[in-house]
């Protein structure tokens, strides 16, 4: 099997911080702040892993959009078994704007330079819960989406996938090249083996900009304000 | 200090090295969501973690020192040092049984093993399907080694070992020993020599398990040698070289100066533990109409607790990169030994006093964290004799 798997890995405010938001309501607060890979892409790279260790896939590529910072989430992915990893450099204003809309147009791109076969990414990042990116790369590429995956199975060039709707359970059955989003029951994640994190080390990361994708990353939304939920129960 | 390709300079001792950072957080994550939540039970049970132990083992943290060609993940002492304090800071018990197995079982071996020992008796011990014990402490000497009188007679082509040995962490679960038995008395601690045996074996037999203070889910036991007969080819190192392997005394990287910052890694993880137990506590306690971290009373403790083991562990962290830039550290080993382990007790002291009655009952962790706590200051070396060599040393320094 030659399949080339992209998985897309977001630096996201880590589960158990207590988030604050910050005094201008413009956002959160986000210096000094404890961060981590988002869980659902985790659950991607596990994914991937284990498709490679099954010897379906060839290669894992990581792919991670942000500053200098999110080096680390694409590390820890390497130390999960990603074969290399992509940084895609987007920093200050640019990256506080970054959306599904954006990140899924740099994914399309990187899919058709890297020839990939299957992109597996988190069904959602746990900082804005938009749950989009997976379906609007599906669909800027024209490929085949099997989302909210809590099963998936490729059998030579097709994949069925077990998704989690409202209803329950439903198989469906999708050609590749495809993009699959990760459901929480799809896998229980590795932890990083201390051998794994010393070959994490040797692992290529290379660098691209949005504009070398042909990317333009400015954003169509604008934030208004953040403010915190009145707690319940309370007046 | 000359800051270069794996050579540590004191700057490193503020952000730890990338890849450090990751396995301290693999460790981390595996203590808390793994450990921390079996851990009580596991010392209300006495119950040995051995599903733990084997995923310790597959992550390679059974064997962190041990070159990846034997079966380990080959990395630095400083490493080791931090995947106990996290281990520990989930389950001190755990923390104990892995720091045993990498300091005292598997250290020995490496340092002094040939490469057919290496083979049989390192590589089965770093998956975590076998752990080993380091068998040196008797009933009639503890902080006296010197005075061993476990006997190891040759007949034949056998060693022929007679004596028992006491307090041996790990020995109901383990599969092999290092055991240090003189092979002349008259030559004092210069008779003595290390021994590797099997476990089970003819002639060894273990003692009850000690019902102990804390580090519950951790065995300690006797072993008694009877006629326990073992082949020539299983001594370590030469002949008489066994207080020398067991200790310190002129060769650098000696077990006991690295067992002992094992046991300060896991007392340090005992001591954040019980830290974090009091924080989170002062949060959410009120007391006077304000949660009780407003207190001064109370952020005085916080505030010296939070002192003592941060100085603890730079004190650690410290005398494991002189180690692992292969310079004499057994003074800053002792010191980092004496300084966690009475962080240990002096945070979980205090932290059941944060706590107020909630620090007395199982239902909280403080407890067990006192309990725990109390042994690091007495196994592998006791404070008091952290105190002699910390002396001696400075005493050597200044020399007239």
């Amino acid at each position: 099997m030659s399949a080339r798997v992209l998985v897309g890995v977001k630096r996201v405010i880590d589960y158990a911080v207590k988030i604050r938001v910050k005094p201008d309501r413009t956002g959160v607060v986000t210096d000094g702040v404890k961060h981590s890979m988002n869980p659902f892409c985790e659950i991607a790279v596990e994914e991937a892993v284990k498709l490679k260790e099954k010897k379906l896939v060839k290669e894992v590529v990581a792919v991670s959009c942000g500053p200098q910072q999110v080096q680390e989430t694409i590390r820890t992915a390497l130390a999960m078994g990603a074969d290399r990893g992509i940084h895609v450099e987007v920093s200050g204003k640019d990256y506080e704007t970054l959306g599904p809309l954006q990140v899924s147009k740099i994914f399309a791109a990187l899919a058709k330079k890297e020839q990939a076969d299957l992109i597996i990414l988190g069904k959602q990042a746990i900082d804005d819960d938009c749950n989009q990116t997976g379906q609007m790369t599906a669909a800027l590429l024209d490929w085949p989406q099997g989302t909210f995956a809590s099963e998936v199975t490729l059998e030579a060039d097709k994949l069925k996938v077990v998704r989690e709707i409202d209803g329950g359970l439903e198989t469906i059955k999708i050609n590749l090249p495809a993009v699959v989003t990760a459901d929480l029951r799809l896998n229980t994640p590795r932890y990083a083996t201390l051998p794994n994190i010393m070959k994490a080390k040797k692992k290529k990361i290379t660098n691209v900009k949005p504009a070398d994708l042909g990317v333009d990353v400015s954003s169509r939304l604008e934030v208004l304000k953040v403010e915190k939920l009145k707690e319940a129960g309370r007046i | 200090m000359v800051v270069g390709h794996g050579v540590r300079c004191l700057s490193q001792l503020a952000e730890l090295p990338e890849l450090h950072q990751m396995m301290r957080q693999t460790c981390r994550d595996y203590a808390q969501k793994e450990l921390a939540p079996i851990a009580a039970q596991l010392d209300k049970d006495h119950r040995f973690p051995a599903k733990q132990v084997q995923e310790l083992g597959a992550m390679g943290v059974m064997a962190v020192e041990v070159p990846e060609s034997l079966g380990g993940a080959g990395m630095d002492y400083l490493a080791y040092c931090l995947a106990v304090e996290e281990l520990s800071r989930g389950c001190a018990s755990t923390g104990v049984i892995v720091s045993v197995n990498n300091s005292l079982y598997l250290g020995p071996i490496l340092k002094f093993g040939t490469e057919e020992q290496k083979k049989q008796w390192i590589t089965p011990f770093t998956t975590g399907e076998k752990v080993g014990c380091f068998a040196l402490s008797e009933p009639g000497n503890g902080s006296d080694a010197g005075a061993a009188s476990t006997l190891a007679q040759r007949e034949g082509d056998e060693w022929v070992l007679n004596g028992t040995k006491a307090w041996i962490t790990n020995c109901w679960d383990a599969s092999a020993t290092v055991v240090f038995a003189t092979t002349d008395k008259s030559l004092k601690h210069k008779g003595i020599s290390a021994f590797l045996v099997p476990m089970p074996h003819p002639g060894l037999s273990l003692g009850k398990k000690e019902d102990k203070l804390g580090i519950r889910a951790s065995s300690t036991a006797n072993i008694i040698l009877e006629d326990c007969r073992i082949p020539l080819g299983n001594m370590l190192g030469e002949r008489g070289m066994g207080f020398k392997i067991a200790m310190r005394f002129s060769i650098p990287q000696q077990t006991l100066d690295s067992g002992r910052l094992g046991i300060a890694a896991q007392a340090l993880g005992i001591a954040q533990a019980a830290l974090d137990c009091a924080a989170d506590y002062a949060h959410k306690r009120t007391a006077f109409g304000a949660p009780i971290g407003k207190l001064q009373a109370i952020q005085f403790k916080l505030a010296d607790m939070a002192l003592a083991t941060e100085s603890a562990r730079l004190l650690t962290w410290r005398a494991a990169m002189l180690r692992d830039a292969k310079k004499p550290f057994t003074k800053e080993a002792a010191m980092a030994k004496l300084a966690a382990s009475e962080a240990a007790t002096f945070v979980s002291h205090q932290a059941i006093q944060v706590l107020g009655g909630m620090g007395y009952v199982t239902d909280m962790p403080a407890e067990r964290h006192y309990r725990d706590a109390r042994i690091t200051e007495i196994y592998e070396g006791t404070s008091e004799i952290q105190r002699l060599v910390i002396a001696n040393n400075i005493l050597k320094e200044y020399q007239q």
